[in-house]
């Protein structure tokens, strides 16, 4: 099977070379069985990694311990739900993952565009092929993952060898977000390749107009949606698996994963501009490009291990290719811009400081900003060395002092941006749209000043989170009432219905209101309180409303690993509430320890509790408890936005009808109001 | 041209207000980096300064202590006594021949305050299969402990 898998590898490089070169000579000469071959060419180094993908996954479930990479990433032991995630536990196969969940994008894509858009998907095809043979380059050449277990003799002769039993995988990998987590991030990851590929096919192709951006939107948004999902879901891994009490730490893979996720945030705001006023197009492809850049950049940061970070598993030298591919791109770029620049130019210039362009002008230039400090902080040890030969790191310090202001700015811009009108707004639609949200919130900024809230930020977010919310909520109410008013079906019916007319919009909001959540959650950090006890056996411990009393311990000999349990029980408000039970493993073939913390989780607060190891005074088991007010809103906001993302990839449904027509525009001023704005956005949809 | 001016003071204001706040965000945590040799050739103010310092643990040296954990920390032939006060649990990576990372001040007698911990295990799972294995484990074991200890991988430092 390794021997079909590296072969599969190989082929699929040279198909994907053919792809390659094959779509450059069929742009050239046109000829359409060139195009057709270049395509089917794509398509079959899409299968042929799938296949390869597969045979390794079949050497994992098949316990072949002859193969390098099976060995230091799983063992006999190793349940089936993680040997699908010793997949991706290395460095080789993590890049194998790559291809793959690359091959997947690009063969729908080559699939769905098949018959469709002929003059640009050629250029589109020798993209995505580039992408590929980069990556397969790695997969062939320089990470292969199926590498034979063997060692030189004395005579120079390889020596195959096969172990009866594998390393195991990383305990820190054993858990079930660890399957789900970097296939999100990687899916975020190479997902941006596809409106990376449209835009500069188009550029180079200088194919009219903005349909790429109609081509790529639902692309760029399902690749948001997993880099939004890789992002949370690795918070929540950090909060759960390694004890600290925290699910953020500016650690330089998490930077990583933040920077494409800002710059496709800008670039899913900023296309509205140009689909609606022809405005902001060099910025647009910029900011794909950038995107892309990201991605190739936080794969690289993850994989190379150049700023020493607890995720660095793998240090080694593949770190000059990546630098290498990440020159070609900016090239490329570079060159495609300077060429056609003059098709990139803007038809309108921004009117007003109030109104929706200049809000979205302000939302992208923070996320840059935020990108841009992110980035030079998470780069900053490589590059001061270069400039003053010290290396010096930044820590959370800098990343929350730039970051918070920008997230609080941002948040604001959320409320307002999408009820500024195009091009101007009236001071009267300013009262009629803000007057009653903003009055709603900074009432509940005075309750919370009178509850004692003394955090200038967490005061400031409070106020805007009840803000924007409001904002969402009264653009529900008034469309939903508009389409009561018509139909006679309930306010909730009615609201569904209008999401259902606009999806794009109103998903918009949806997604709105799960980073209202998101931030509320954030908010609480500041609130964070933590005890640590040394515990006899009925000692208690009392955090907050809870009290914590240890009844015993145990030991719990599992398939892979050995679990040293505390009991604990937890009394609320003195009444026995419920039964924790915060572990240590011990993993016997790695000697690894683990620690499993128990969380007990409710909108208000977590309780979050860790057995923080034995003290060496009193040889008690140590309790470290924290409470963390308002953490599951964060990953409550994060299912909002995904399912905020769904609702707005959903095509529109056609009942508009029943709002247009002649009798429309008289029958209420609100209806007029949600009219034009509904035509206008359903035009591209 | 008014309306450009006015959203040029806007932007301005904006990234100058973020620019003087990662000044000084900058200015609370920059630690340097050292290797533990390096910590010995260090001087007058460049002692005070926070700074990370990467090396291997020694075997049986961590002793837990009420309040505080000591360890030797050992890289290119010397050793640096620690000892770690901060009050998050230490890693449970942070075993004897691991890889630690420590962030914080040299103390006056010599012993360096840790107030952050990072450790990595020493990759013996990586290391195990012999000589020619996946990605080649003995060159990546030898960059990661120039890496680790003090970041002055050459592949780096020369570009």
């Amino acid at each position: 099977m390794d021997v079909f898998g590296s072969f599969a590898l190989v082929l699929a490089f040279v198909c994907a070379v053919y792809a390659f070169g094959g779509g450059i000579a069929a742009i050239v000469t046109r000829h359409p069985l060139l195009i057709k071959s270049a395509r089917q060419a794509g398509i079959a180094t899409c299968c042929l990694i799938f296949l390869a993908t597969f045979s390794l996954e079949y050497l994992f479930f098949s316990d072949n311990f002859s193969i390098a990479y099976v060995v230091s990433h799983s063992n006999r032991d190793l349940s089936t739900f993680y040997k699908i995630a010793a997949l991706w536990s290395g460095q080789e196969g993590s890049l194998l993952f790559w291809s793959f969940l690359l091959s997947i994008y690009v063969f729908s894509v080559l699939l769905t565009y098949r018959n469709k858009n002929g003059e640009l998907m050629p250029y589109v095809g020798v993209v995505m092929a580039g992408v590929q043979i980069f990556f397969l380059t790695l997969n062939n050449f320089v990470a292969s993952p199926f590498k034979a277990l063997a060692s030189p003799g004395a005579d120079g002769v390889m020596n195959y060898v096969a172990r009866t039993d594998g390393n195991g995988l990383t305990p820190l990998l054993q858990y079930p977000e660890m399957v789900i987590h970097p296939p999100n991030l990687y899916s975020g990851y190479t997902g941006f390749t596809i409106p990376f590929a449209f835009a500069l096919g188009a550029l180079l192709a200088r194919y009219p107009g903005e349909k790429w951006i109609h081509l790529t939107r639902k692309w760029t948004m399902i690749a948001w949606m997993f880099q939004s999902m890789g992002i949370l879901l690795g918070a929540h891994w950090a909060y759960a698996v390694l004890g600290w009490g925290g699910y953020w730490g500016w650690d330089p893979v998490e930077n990583a994963s933040f920077l494409p996720w800002l710059t496709g945030t800008a670039f899913l705001h900023s296309v509205m501009m140009q689909e609606k006023r022809g405005m902001m197009k060099v910025w647009n492809v910029w900011l794909v490009f950038i995107t892309f850049l990201m991605c190739i950049l936080g794969t690289f940061l993850t994989r190379s291990g150049v700023v020493s970070s607890v995720h660095a598993f793998a240090r080694s030298s593949i770190g000059a290719w990546f630098v290498g591919f990440l020159s070609v791109i900016i090239l490329v770029c570079l060159g495609a811009y300077l060429k056609n620049r003059d098709y990139l130019k803007s038809e309108n210039q921004l009117d007003s400081i109030v109104s929706r362009e200049s809000s979205f002008l302000f939302n992208n230039l923070i996320l840059l900003v935020s990108c841009v400090a992110i980035l030079s902080g998470t780069l900053f040890p490589v590059f001061s060395e270069w400039i003053t030969g010290d290396r010096i790191s930044v820590g959370a310090p800098f990343f929350n002092k730039v970051n918070i202001p920008i997230g609080l700015l941002l948040l604001f811009l959320t409320g307002v941006g999408p009820l500024l009108a195009w091009r101007k707004t009236s001071t009267d639609s300013l009262k009629r749209n803000f007057g009653w949200p903003l009055a709603i919130g900074l009432v509940a900024g005075v309750i919370a000043l009178l509850f004692g809230f003394r955090q200038i930020y967490s005061w400031i977010c409070l106020v805007l989170c009840v803000f924007v919310a409001s904002t969402v909520g009264m653009e529900f109410y008034r469309g939903a009432k508009v389409i009561r008013a018509r139909t006679g079906a309930s306010l909730v019916a009615s609201a569904v219905e209008l999401t259902m007319r606009n999806t794009r919009r109103y998903g918009g909001y949806v997604v709105h209101v799960g980073m209202v959540f998101v931030f509320i959650g954030l908010a609480g950090a500041a609130f964070n309180r933590d005890l640590q006890k040394d515990m006899r056996q009925g000692d208690t411990l009392k955090i907050g409303p809870y009290t914590l009393v240890l009844q015993g311990f145990d030991t719990k000999p599992e398939k892979n690993y050995t679990a040293q349990r505390l009991l604990v029980e937890v009394l609320e408000d003195n009444k026995p509430t419920m039964m924790l039970y915060p572990e240590k493993r011990r993993f016997s073939t790695t000697e690894e320890n683990g620690t499993m913390v128990a969380i007990h989780s409710t909108l208000q607060e977590d309780l979050y509790v860790v057995y923080a190891g034995t003290s060496p005074d009193t040889q008690l088991p140590v309790i470290h408890a924290y409470l963390n007010p308002l953490v599951k809103w964060i990953w409550f906001g994060g299912v909002v936005v995904v399912l905020g993302t769904l609702v707005a990839l959903l095509p529109n449904r056609r009942a508009v009808l029943v709002l247009s027509g002649a009798q429309q525009p008289a029958a209420q001023p609100l209806a007029r109001e949600l009219a034009p704005s509904v035509s206008l956005r359903e035009r591209h949809d | 041209m008014k309306k450009q001016s006015k959203f040029g003071v806007g932007i301005f204001v904006i990234v100058a207000a973020l620019g003087f706040l990662a000044w000084l965000g900058y200015g609370e945590s920059k630690t340097y980096y050292h290797t533990i040799a390096e910590l010995e050739t260090l001087k007058g103010s460049s002692l005070s300064q926070r700074m990370r310092i990467g090396g291997t643990v020694a075997p049986g040296s961590i002793h837990h202590l009420s309040g505080r954990v000591d360890f030797v920390l050992e890289g290119e032939g010397k050793t640096l006594p620690v000892s770690y006060i901060g009050t998050d649990p230490l890693p449970d990576t942070f075993i004897d021949k691991s890889q630690a990372l420590v962030e914080g001040r040299p103390g006056p007698d010599g012993r360096f305050v840790a107030e952050v911990v990072q450790a990595k295990c020493a990759s013996k799972y990586e290391a195990a299969p012999g000589g020619k294995s996946g990605a080649a484990p003995s060159p990546t074991e030898r960059s990661q402990m120039q890496g680790v200890g003090g970041h002055r991988a050459p592949g780096i430092s020369g570009g």
